[in-house]
C-alpha cells in the first residue's frame, strides 16, 4: 500500500486515547494524555521508570480506570474491548516451578471459551497454531521449567495469540530474557507486526527500531516521534540530565511553558 | 499382614476406616497440588487448628440444647467454611497482612474450641483424638460424610480444573479472560477448607497439613505436568493411608503420627534425589 493510499482507505482506529488523566493519590501519573494508534500500526512505548508506562498499560487493559479524559478500543470502552486484546506480561512474574506443559499455559488464551471440564477441539487447535507460529510446535508437551527464558517469553506470546487478537500488548518483552535467544524472540516478533495492530512497551532500542512505525515517549505526560530516532533523542530520553530538557520541549510544544525561560 | 486382611474382613470399624482412608486419599492428592502450586498451606493450616472450634462448639452446643444432629463432622466443616471466607476476604478485599489473620484464625479456633470443650456438659470429650487423628473411631456415618465431602471436592475440580490451574498460575491473565479470579481463589479456599476436615479425621488438626502436603511435594520432584502430580500424589496418599492403617493395626500404634513420620521420610528422600536443580 503506497503512502496516498493510507489516507484514503481510512483506516480503522484501533486505540484512541484523548485528554487522558490518572492518578493513584494525589500527584497525577498521567496528564493530558492523548495519542491513537491506527489499525496495523505498531507503536512503542517508550521512557524512564516510574514515567507512567506501565499505568497506560492497565488502563489500556481495563484493569484501572482514567480520572479524566477516555481512552477507547475499538471505539469500545477498554473494559469491553478486552477480548480482543492479546496481553504479554512481563515474564519475571511467573513461578518457573509450576508444574505445566507449554501447550497448557498456550490454552489459557482460551479461558473465555471454555465453560466446564475440557478444552474443545477448536480451542486446541487454534492453541496447537499459535505455538506453531511462534516456532515452538515441537514444545507443546515440555514442561514449562524446562525451557529457556527467550522460549517462555515465546510461549506468553503464543498464549496471547491463542485469544485471536486484534490488538497484542506486550510489557517489557525482552527484559529478563537472554541475548542470545532474542534474536528469534524478534523474529517472532517482525512476523506478527504483518498482520496485527502492536503496542510494546520496552526499553529495547532493537525493538523499536525493528518494529516500532513510531514511538510515543511516555513521561508523566506523552509525546511522540516518528522513527528512526536520532541518537540524540535516544540520549535526550534516557540520560537523567538531558531528559529534563526533553520534557521541557515537549511541554513546551504542548502548549505548557511552565519550565521554560521565555516570555 | 494376613492378620490385617482379615481383620478387615471381620472388623467392621476396620472396613470402614480403610474405606473412609481411601476415598479422602483421592481428594488429598488432588487438592494438595493446588495447595503445594498456589503455595497457600499456612492457610489450609489455619484452617485445620479452627476445625477445633467448629467441633467444640458442636459438642457444646449438641449436648446443652439436646441437638442429636449437631455432630462434630457438621462443626467442623462450618468452621472450616467460614475460616476460608474469612481469609479469603481479608486477603482480597482489605489491607490486612494475610499472616497475620492466618495466626488469628488459628489461635481463635484451637482456643474456643478448648473452651466449649471445657464447658460442655457430660463425659469428658476425647481431645486427643482431634488432635492427633484416629481413624479407627470411624463409623459408617462418618464414611457416608467422607463420601459426600468428597464428592463435592473432586466434582467442583472436575468441572474447573482448568480455570483453577490458570488463577494459579497468572491471575491478572485469567481476569482479563474474563474469569473471575476472585471467585475461583475462593473457590480453591473453599475446597481446601472441605479437604482439611477429611484429613483432621484422618491425622488430627496437628498433622493432617503433613498428609495434605507431602504427597504432592514428592509427587511434584517426578512430574512438571499438573495432573500427573495429582495422580502420582493420589497414589502416595492411598498407600500412605492403607499402610498406615495395616501397620497400626499390626503394631498397636496411633496411625497419624506414624504416616506423618513415613511421609516427611519418603518426602526428604525425594527432595535428596531429584531435588538438585
Amino acid at each position: 500500500m503506497s503512502n496516498s493510499d493510507k489516507v484514503i482507505a481510512e483506516k480503522r482506529i484501533v486505540v484512541q486515547c484523548e485528554d487522558l488523566c490518572f492518578r493513584y493519590g494525589k500527584p497525577w501519573v498521567l496528564e493530558d494524555v492523548s495519542f491513537e494508534v491506527p489499525e496495523g500500526e505498531s507503536l512503542c512505548l517508550i521512557g524512564p521508570n516510574g514515567g507512567g508506562k506501565s499505568t497506560l498499560l492497565k488502563l489500556l487493559l481495563g484493569l484501572a480506570e482514567p480520572d479524566e479524559g477516555s481512552i477507547t478500543l475499538f471505539g469500545e470502552s477498554c473494559d469491553r474491548a478486552r477480548s480482543k486484546i492479546g496481553y504479554v506480561p512481563q515474564s519475571m512474574q511467573f513461578d518457573k516451578m509450576f508444574p505445566i506443559s507449554a501447550i497448557d499455559i498456550v490454552l489459557m488464551g482460551r479461558l473465555d471459551r471454555l465453560g466446564f471440564g475440557r478444552f474443545s477441539k477448536k480451542c486446541r487447535s487454534v492453541a496447537a497454531d499459535a505455538l506453531d507460529e511462534v516456532g515452538l510446535a515441537d514444545l507443546a508437551n515440555r514442561p514449562f521449567s524446562d525451557l529457556s527464558g527467550g522460549q517462555r517469553q515465546r510461549v506468553m506470546i503464543a498464549r496471547a495469540l491463542a485469544c485471536e487478537p486484534d490488538l497484542l500488548l506486550l510489557d517489557e518483552p525482552t527484559a529478563n530474557v537472554d541475548l542470545s535467544v532474542e534474536e528469534q524472540f524478534l523474529e517472532t516478533l517482525v512476523e506478527l507486526r504483518k498482520k496485527m495492530t502492536i503496542l510494546v512497551v520496552t526499553h529495547d532500542l532493537d525493538i523499536v527500531s525493528l518494529i516500532g512505525d513510531s514511538v510515543l515517549c511516555v513521561n508523566h505526560r506523552v509525546h511522540r516521534h516518528t522513527l528512526p530516532l536520532s541518537g540524540d533523542t535516544i540520549k535526550e530520553i534516557y540520560s537523567g540530565r538531558k531528559r529534563l530538557e526533553h520534557d521541557r520541549r515537549t511541554r513546551h510544544t504542548q502548549g505548557d511553558h511552565s519550565g521554560c525561560r521565555h516570555d | 499382614m494376613t492378620e490385617f486382611l482379615e481383620a478387615i474382613q471381620r472388623v467392621p470399624l476396620i472396613r470402614y476406616a480403610l474405606l473412609a482412608g481411601i476415598i479422602s486419599s483421592l481428594t488429598f492428592g488432588v487438592v494438595g497440588t493446588f495447595v503445594v502450586t498456589r503455595r497457600i498451606g499456612y492457610i489450609a493450616a489455619a484452617i485445620a487448628h479452627s476445625i477445633l472450634g467448629g467441633i467444640g462448639a458442636s459438642i457444646f452446643f449438641s449436648r446443652v440444647y439436646d441437638l442429636p444432629w449437631l455432630t462434630p463432622m457438621i462443626g467442623a466443616v462450618v468452621a472450616a467454611l467460614i475460616s476460608a471466607a474469612v481469609i479469603g476476604w481479608v486477603s482480597l478485599h482489605t489491607s490486612e497482612r494475610e499472616d497475620t489473620i492466618i495466626g488469628a484464625i488459628w489461635a481463635f479456633g484451637m482456643a474456643s474450641g478448648l473452651l466449649f470443650m471445657h464447658y460442655a456438659p457430660g463425659k469428658a470429650v476425647n481431645l486427643e483424638s482431634y488432635i492427633f487423628g484416629n481413624i479407627l473411631l470411624t463409623s459408617k456415618s462418618d464414611v457416608i460424610a467422607t463420601v459426600v465431602l468428597a464428592g463435592i471436592i473432586l466434582t467442583l475440580v472436575g468441572l474447573f480444573y482448568h480455570k483453577l490451574v490458570a488463577v494459579c498460575f497468572d491471575e491478572e491473565f485469567a481476569r482479563l479472560r474474563g474469569i473471575s479470579s476472585n471467585f475461583y481463589y475462593l473457590l480453591l479456599l473453599v475446597i481446601t477448607a472441605i479437604s482439611m476436615v477429611l484429613l483432621v479425621r484422618v491425622a488430627g488438626i496437628i498433622l493432617s497439613l503433613a498428609l495434605l502436603v507431602l504427597p504432592a511435594a514428592t509427587a511434584s520432584r517426578f512430574s512438571r505436568q499438573m495432573w500427573v502430580v495429582m495422580l502420582i500424589a493420589v497414589g502416595i496418599a492411598l498407600v500412605y493411608n492403607a499402610g498406615g492403617l495395616a501397620v497400626s493395626y499390626q503394631l498397636d500404634t496411633p496411625t497419624g503420627p506414624f504416616i506423618v513420620l513415613v511421609a516427611s521420610v519418603v518426602y526428604g528422600l525425594s527432595f535428596l534425589l531429584k531435588g538438585k536443580r
